[in-house]
């Protein structure tokens, strides 16, 4: 598979997703830079962390006007899948790609741990090998992580089954103490109706390696690998 | 438009002294310009020139065969990790500057630090910090303390998160002695390959010199010249200006750009902007190349209106570069600057003439031999006095102690006690995952970082070969109370600790960084504890093989109430060999043995550690007696031993004693791993401590004295023997104390026992800073 | 001329800032005050001359980029 990794100014989780795609799971991807205005060749997107623009204004209000974003609504309308991690989140909501909007979170403060979450489905091309039950360590690292939408988009969420990740405690509960920024039914990611264009604050990009303590988010890109072959299998 | 005549007030507003003055009347042969005057008073502060310190600098160890660039040579040391890649690191202090803005402050403090890094060529990878505070609990001051302390986190947190380097690994530290003068140490490293390492030097004549960043505005001009005006519109607004503002994103832009830049090898030298900016910048770089330098200040970009060339050539504004290129070059300059959308400007040459040559609209401002600005300024071997105050401390005996009532009510106290309690509250808020390198979080004793592809900046297509993925370990560390009760002693404890931080992560030391904190060197007293201080931290630094690369004076360090404890921060560098031997504080299993590696307590020691220790600072509020001694031989020893036994795969935790003594290092071995949030792995121990304490050793001491060359290590049960016999070839005292399990720290001593469930413990140690903050 | 924007968080989401400000307030004696929302203030510099046409841009730019439709509200003044 090939993987185009989007490098905004100041993305900076950019060489992250990069070195997970390439030097973990060992596929194809490159850096594609902000201002490039096409995803030809590509298989998926990463949209990574950071502070695009530094945050200026809203976090992803200014990223989501470069040249590229145009190509990747393009990607989406044609059925590519597009994962958003923490900035690239942002970066989805406020094109609109994704529901909602991440404000600031609870403690005000800026908050970077390890949190545990559960796969509210596992039909979706990011969640798809994630064994049912499975509790994830993960970490976070934001200011802004907070979801937040309106109660009938919410109601949408829910009923199309459009909640990907919840933060919970170790027994798997969705427990006030397990949310870090006080989303909106501990939503740590949700993906779209048509199930192609996903976002995420927990970063499976830093816990994809056994090195680094641990090695859950690994699920997340092996679930979007799953997905993209049978995909192919399925045109081809 | 003319520039104000030079007067002797003017010279002493610019903090020259008469002979100052004399010696740049005889560089020049002639009166210097206004705009001179200010490039002179810079160049001679403390922070350029360590006019004051220079002589005791020279007797740090500072070679050794790994180091490439040494102490003094460029803006950070660089020192070979193997396989081609090396490390350049640096500690530096915005101490001042903090305590008038804490947020800006702090934050520009990791600016500059940062641009010190990919200055030499190298990709930063990873932050640290060292802290100092008044006592943030209670009322009155204390409010300003937590308004410092927390403003100064959150500006720490602003500038890294949003560069994209992570913060690993600190220290804080809350004393009286801080109150109104805090401490704001960063530290910065960054990876590179050999034949990557960049310069700052001027060469080529006929090079042109080119500024790139943001534009210069009047942002934290050297306050001399404005304090004592009368505060006209026109003047406070200047002084308003003199805040210097951090731009995190613009710096991570220009970080890239470079490193990019440096990539084509278009780059004949490179020099950050930091203090004295485009003074500094321009004549350093002159002065190492032995060229001179020209420059036209109507070609800088300027961000505010009517600039002069003094208040050009003084600004502070931040994420400034000054890059010589090679001639003919100048359109990839273009190419990559306007890539990033970063503002540029071909703003000079590099000449033949040794000058530092400064223009303003074609008329010369500045002209000063560039040699001798940067490197003669006057050195002064100042006068040193022992303090009276020492007096005192010797003859603090332990016997005047009444016998504590309640030994676990007062680990309970060590335990939420802010110096000692967990900083989660602290490391939180920085992002310490960022850049996938991270392998040991903060909170165990030292932090390890992984460096692999991705960790070095990308070069020439050919140059490019694979990188081997290389571990690293590091500290930072300071007691500065030990420091204040015995600064030779207490700075050889410093770079011991950070020594035995690193061993205890299974890495041998590489190099050290230091930021010596102090007052006013004029003071005889608190120069004697400078120049002990530095005795001490040379011969501890030898003592481990970690010789020193670079590092920072901040001197002037007092409030109205007098000032700070001297504090020599010490940063050390580790290698891990192999991944397998990294090696974190909290203990593993049920059943493992926990074994106590060094003696009980020092026995030569009256005190038996119990001065200058926390537990007489925050049960007893003294702050008085001799501090431990440190014995650099037995350290060294097991340093070695320990490193052995991890190697042999044969060690599960290892935890240093410090603050707090035998009873903490426990008690955070019980409770520091952290698996996830609101989620702490807690394990507890029974431990047997009534054998083995040297004669003398009252429960207070050893339970909460601080010897040093201690270290607490989990094994396998199986493994005890194995290990104790080890230890004792190598002539390090070794002895199972108690088992891993249950719920419960109990440690049994000769009049009793201490008991405690873990997660009482937990709850008071990891909440500690987040109570006394709400 | 000069477009003086001012964003607001939506009534609707939660608003840490403004709740913690609110605290701040109460505790240091300012008793009876109500909700405290924290927005942005946003000056704009314009040509001195077809104010109607700005008045149109403005508000496209803030309903495109300045603010955020999903959570927060927005009111402008040019003059």
């Amino acid at each position: 598979m090939n993987f185009a990794v989007l490098q905004f100014p100041a993305s900076n989780c950019d060489q992250d997703a990069l070195h997970v795609v390439k030097g973990v799971l060992g596929h194809a991807g490159r850096l594609v830079w902000h201002k490039e205005n096409s995803l030809a060749g590509f298989d998926a997107v990463i949209i990574p962390g950071g502070f695009s623009y530094g945050d200026y204004l809203r976090t992803g209000a200014i990223a989501r006007f470069s040249p590229i974003m145009q190509s990747v609504q393009q990607f989406a309308a044609n059925g590519g899948p597009v994962l958003g991690i923490c900035n690239g989140f942002q970066i989805l909501c406020e094109a609109q790609l994704l529901p909602g909007a991440l404000v600031r979170n609870r403690s005000l403060q800026f908050r970077c741990e390890h949190i545990l979450m559960r796969t509210a489905t596992a039909d979706s091309p990011f969640s798809n090998k994630i064994p049912p039950g499975k509790i994830m360590r993960v970490p976070i690292a934001h200011g802004e992580g907070c979801y937040f939408a309106e109660e009938p988009a919410l109601e949408k969420l829910k009923n199309n089954a459009q909640i990907l990740f919840q933060y919970c405690d170790s027994a798997g509960e969705l427990t006030e103490l397990s949310n870090p920024n006080g989303s909106l039914l501990n939503i740590a990611g949700i993906c779209n109706e048509a199930r192609n264009v996903a976002g995420l604050m927990p970063h499976p990009e830093r816990a994809s390696e056994s090195v680094l303590g641990c090695d859950d988010g690994r699920l997340v890109f092996e679930s979007m690998v799953s997905w993209m072959e049978n995909r192919l299998a399925k045109a081809a | 438009m003319t520039e104000p005549a030079i007067t002797p007030e003017l010279v002493k507003k610019h903090n020259l002294t008469e002979e100052e003055y004399g010696k740049i009347k005889s560089i020049l042969g002639r009166e210097p310009s206004y705009t001179e005057l200010g490039v002179f008073s810079v160049m001679w502060s403390e922070h350029c020139s360590y006019k004051n310190t220079r002589p005791l600098l020279k007797t740090f160890p500072t070679k050794s065969p790994r180091i490439l660039v040494g102490a003094g040579e460029e803006n950070a040391g660089i020192i070979d990790i193997g396989d081609g890649l090396a490390i350049a690191f640096k500690i530096e202090s915005h101490n001042h500057p903090s305590a008038v803005e804490p947020f800006q402050g702090a934050a520009t403090g990791v600016g500059g630090i940062i641009r010190d890094i990919f200055t030499m060529g190298a990709r930063p990878v990873c932050a640290l910090n060292s802290l100092r505070f008044g006592p943030i609990e209670g009322n009155g001051n204390a409010a300003n303390n937590r308004r410092l302390f927390g403003g100064v986190v959150s500006g720490i947190a602003h500038y890294g998160n949003c560069f994209g380097i992570p913060t690993l690994a600190g220290e804080v530290y809350f004393d009286k002695s801080y109150e109104g003068n805090p401490l704001v140490n960063a530290f910065c490293l960054g990876v590179l390959r050999h034949e990557q390492i960049a310069r700052g030097a001027a060469k080529g004549i006929g090079n042109p010199v080119f500024y790139v960043g943001p534009a210069t505005g009047r942002d934290g001009l050297a306050g001399a010249a404005f304090a004592s005006q009368d505060l006209t519109e026109e003047s406070a607004d200047r002084q308003r200006g003199a805040v210097q503002v951090g731009d995190p994103f613009m710096e991570k832009l220009v970080c890239e750009a470079c490193l990019e830049l440096l990539a084509t090898d278009a780059v004949a030298g490179i020099q950050d902007m930091g203090a004295a900016g485009l003074t500094c910048s321009t004549c350093e770089t002159a002065a190492r190349a032995g060229t001179g330098i020209e420059i036209e200040l109507a070609k800088v970009p300027q961000r505010a209106p009517n600039m002069t060339p003094y208040e050009i050539m003084l600004s502070e504004s931040q994420e400034r570069m000054l890059i010589i290129v090679q001639a003919g070059r100048a359109h990839e300059v273009q190419r990559i600057f306007e890539k990033w959308d970063l503002p540029w400007a071909e703003i000079g040459r590099v000449t033949d003439t040794g000058q530092m040559v400064v223009k303003f609209n074609g008329n010369v401002v500045v002209d000063i031999p560039a040699k001798k600005l940067a490197d003669e300024a006057p050195v002064y071997h100042r006068e040193s006095r022992e303090p009276a105050y020492l007096q005192a401390v010797r003859a603090f005996s332990a016997d005047s102690l009444p016998p504590s009532a309640d030994l676990a009510g007062d680990l309970k106290r060590l335990l939420a006690w802010p110096t000692i309690a967990s900083k989660n509250w602290v490391y939180r808020q920085y992002d310490h995952m960022v850049r996938d390198g991270t392998v040991v979080c903060p909170g165990s004793d030292a932090a390890v970082l992984r460096i692999k592809a991705d960790s070095v900046p990308e070069s020439a297509a050919d140059k490019t070969a694979p990188v081997l993925e290389k571990y690293i370990a590091l500290s930072v560390d300071c007691n500065a109370t030990y420091v204040y009760l015995d600064p030779y002693e207490g700075a050889k404890i410093a770079v011991a600790e950070a020594a035995r931080n690193l061993a205890c992560s299974g890495a041998a030391p590489l190099g050290t960084t230091d930021n010596l904190n102090f007052g006013n060197p004029h003071n005889p007293e608190l120069f004697w504890q400078l120049s002990e201080s530095v005795r001490g931290l040379a011969e501890a630094c030898r003592a481990f093989s970690a010789p020193v690369t670079g590092g920072n004076c901040s001197l002037y360090n007092q409030s109205p109430n007098g000032p700070i404890d001297p504090t020599p921060t010490v940063a050390m560098v580790g290698l891990i060999e192999k991944p397998e031997h990294i090696t974190t504080q909290w203990f593993k299993d049920e059943g493992d043995a926990v074994l106590l590696l060094g003696e009980a307590a020092d026995s030569s020691d009256p005190l038996r550690g119990l001065g200058g220790s926390a537990y007489l600072q925050c049960v007893h509020g003294l702050k008085t007696g001799v501090p431990p001694r440190c014995d650099l031989e037995k350290e060294s020893q097991l340093h070695h031993t320990l490193l052995g036994l991890i190697h042999c795969g044969l060690v599960k935790s290892a935890h240093d004693c410090s603050e707090g003594g035998l009873a903490a290092a426990l008690a955070e071995s019980c409770m520091s791993r952290q698996i996830a949030r609101e989620t702490p792995q807690l394990l507890g121990a029974t431990i047997d401590l009534t054998e083995g304490a040297p004669e003398k050793t009252s429960a207070e001491a050893l339970l909460f004295g601080e010897s040093q060359g201690r270290v607490i290590i989990s094994v396998a049960a199986g493994n005890v023997v194995k290990v104790v016999e080890r230890a004792k070839i190598l002539g390090v005292p070794a002895r199972r104390i108690g088992t891993v399990g249950g719920n419960e720290l109990t440690i049994k001593i000769s009049c009793g026992e201490i008991k405690c469930p873990v997660a009482e413990l937990h709850d008071l140690w990891w909440n500690a800073i987040a109570r006394a903050m709400s | 001329m000069k477009a003086k924007i001012i964003v607001t968080p939506k009534k609707a989401v939660v608003d840490p800032q403004g709740k913690t400000v609110q605290g701040a307030l109460e505790h240091m004696g300012y008793k009876g005050i109500g909700a405290v929302h924290v927005g942005k203030y946003l000056e704009i510099e314009l040509p001195d001359s077809d104010k109607e046409m700005w008045r149109k841009q403005i508000d496209e730019a803030c309903h495109k980029i300045l603010s955020n439709p999903v959570i927060e509200d927005y009111r402008f003044d040019i003059e």
